[in-house]
């Protein structure tokens, strides 16, 4: 089965992230580099991710003639999607025990990082009788 | 599986003489991570070279040689790593005088040992999978992990790491006393039944690679069928898997939609293998010994058996669902015994039998008991009741197709 772990931030995440101090953000780092060879090691690992800051996103819908139209982000949305895995497990309780993992991440005192759980439709279709 | 790009004749013979070609080594070498390794890559050696030199006049000779020698190889360095690491050569197990090359009838014992191997209850279900479909398969790191649609890095880890497990098991290479056969027998047929449902399960649209693993599945039952010919339970996996496989093309549409089996084309189902299957079928049950695999496999037998689904001998079916939960302690069981009944009965007798299932906790949140209920209430034409149960099931569905059915299903009753 497999799984979607998602980092989720708040809107001033990513300038927060920016203004780690520096000794943090080494650790930070670390840990997540040391986090994927883990999961690869492990046998568990299918993608891993982090997506650049949302100041840098667009939105984007087709215009009359079929051409890409795009917008800044909306200044409304509260959390932006900072990075994922994907994890191959054989089971949800497999899935979060790795998402808690993730969650100890190294950052300062009195933010945790939340890790959303999702399963990926990859399962099988049973036969309808 | 296809992307080699070989001869399918080579391919097949490849795969036929892995296990032989590894049970002879870990039977010469005694040390089973280095042997598959060395069998990988004599595999691999010789999809490069067989089709730009030609097959050798005795390939299982040549795969034995290129093995051999990257065990030697191994053993070598290993030699030198443990002098330098404790200046004792302590090598003992790796300088046994080899065993003579392989008599011919210890070639059925090693593939046998090899599933036991492989299959070992120490490991997960994707380990064993995967570790099985390579030593005893003979499929690359490559295949496997596009079939299961995981990073090659990913799967190699996820071998290795099942490889380890069996060594530190202590598990010998050597058959299982009768007292553990068959517990073991039941690993073994429960992964080669796990690799077929990947395979069948996939949809349409996926690679071939996966819809390969039910063809990968099969011969491998094949192989332990020859093996123990006269197992009941080998019989039932073997002829489960044919009759269900022989329906494959029929259940999905063009768009790869799924089709269910009572508005299949029937006419498309595959004769040969629903002759084959009911021949192996009918050949367990005189047997005797009553399994879970047989029942199934019955129960497949009398669905592929009816000319139109409304010729479907239900009572039967019910019957055989009725034996099957007295044997096996699995809640989607009851579930198919419900719509058993519900077809002999009537959709109000399914129902009723549904309700104390939603006090099960293996079943309370599963999609699977929404889909049967959204079914026996269209049936019984409690239509607004049906319309929720069906999104109910599309909700906690994990498969894309299954979700597309169950939605449309809900919209036809809009």
């Amino acid at each position: 089965m497999k799984f979607m772990l998602m980092m989720n931030c708040p809107r001033n995440g990513y300038d927060e992230f920016m203004k780690l101090p520096k000794a943090m953000l080494e650790a930070h780092i670390g840990f997540m580099v040391e986090f994927a060879k883990k999961l690869s090691r492990q046998g568990e690992l299918v993608a891993a991710e982090g997506l650049a800051a949302p100041t840098q996103a667009k939105l984007v819908r087709a215009g009359k003639n079929g051409k890409p139209v795009t917008d800044g982000v909306f200044p409304e949305s509260k959390e932006y999607l900072a990075g994922y895995w994907i994890v191959d497990v054989d089971g949800a309780e497999r899935a979060y025990e790795i998402a808690a993992e993730a969650s100890t991440a190294p950052l300062p005192e009195g933010q945790v990082l939340e890790i959303e759980v999702r399963e990926v439709m990859s399962g099988p279709p049973q036969d309808l009788g | 599986m296809k992307e080699r790009g070989l001869d399918p004749a080579i391919e097949h013979l490849l795969r036929e003489l892995a296990p032989q070609v590894l049970g002879a080594a870990v039977r010469r070498f005694r040390d089973f991570v280095a042997c598959e390794d060395a069998v990988q890559e004599a595999l691999i050696a010789a999809t490069e070279q067989w089709p730009r030199y030609g097959m050798p006049d005795d390939p299982r000779a040549w795969l034995m040689k290129v093995a051999r020698r990257r065990m030697t190889d191994h053993v070598r360095s290993e030699i030198a790593r443990r002098e330098r690491e404790t200046a004792i050569a302590d090598a003992a197990p790796l300088a046994t005088a080899p065993l003579p090359d392989d008599p011919l009838h210890a070639e059925a014992d090693d593939t046998l040992m090899l599933l036991y191997m492989c299959c070992h209850p120490a490991l997960t279900d994707a380990s064993a999978i995967a570790l099985t479909l390579r030593a005893v398969g003979g499929l690359t790191t490559e295949e496997i992990a596009k079939a299961f649609l995981v990073p090659a890095a990913t799967m190699g880890q996820r071998i290795s790491r099942a490889k380890q497990m069996i060594v530190d098991s202590r598990v010998p290479f050597a058959l299982p006393d009768a007292d553990e056969r068959a517990a073991r027998l039941g690993a073994v047929l429960h992964v080669l039944y796990l690799v077929f449902n990947e395979g069948y399960t996939a949809s349409a649209g996926d690679s071939l690679q996966r819809t390969d693993l039910s063809n990968e599945a099969i011969r491998l039952t094949r192989a332990v069928h020859a093996l123990l010919p006269r197992d009941p339970e080998v019989d039932g996996l073997l002829a489960l898997m044919l009759l269900t496989d022989a329906r494959r093309d029929a259940r999905t549409a063009a768009d790869g939609a799924l089709v269910p089996l009572d508005e299949q084309d029937r006419s498309r189902w595959n004769r040969t293998m629903i002759n084959e299957g009911v021949a192996l079928a009918s050949a367990a049950l005189r047997r005797g010994a009553v399994g879970e695999y047989q029942l199934l496999a019955a129960i497949a037998a009398v669905h592929d058996e009816a000319p139109r689904a409304e010729d479907t001998d239900w009572p039967q079916i019910l019957a055989l669902y009725g034996v099957l939960m007295r044997i096996a302690d699995n809640p989607m069981v009851v579930l198919s015994h419900a719509v058993a009944a519900a077809m002999v009965h009537g959709p109000r007798a399914g129902l009723e039998l549904l309700e104390p299932l939603a006090n099960d906790d293996r079943l309370r949140e599963h999609h699977r008991l929404h889909a049967v209920r959204a079914h026996l209430l269209e049936r019984a034409g409690e239509r607004d009741a049906a319309l929720a149960q069906y999104r109910a099931a599309a909700e906690r569905t994990t498969s894309i197709p299954e979700r597309d059915y169950l939605l449309r299903k809900a919209a036809a009753l809009e």
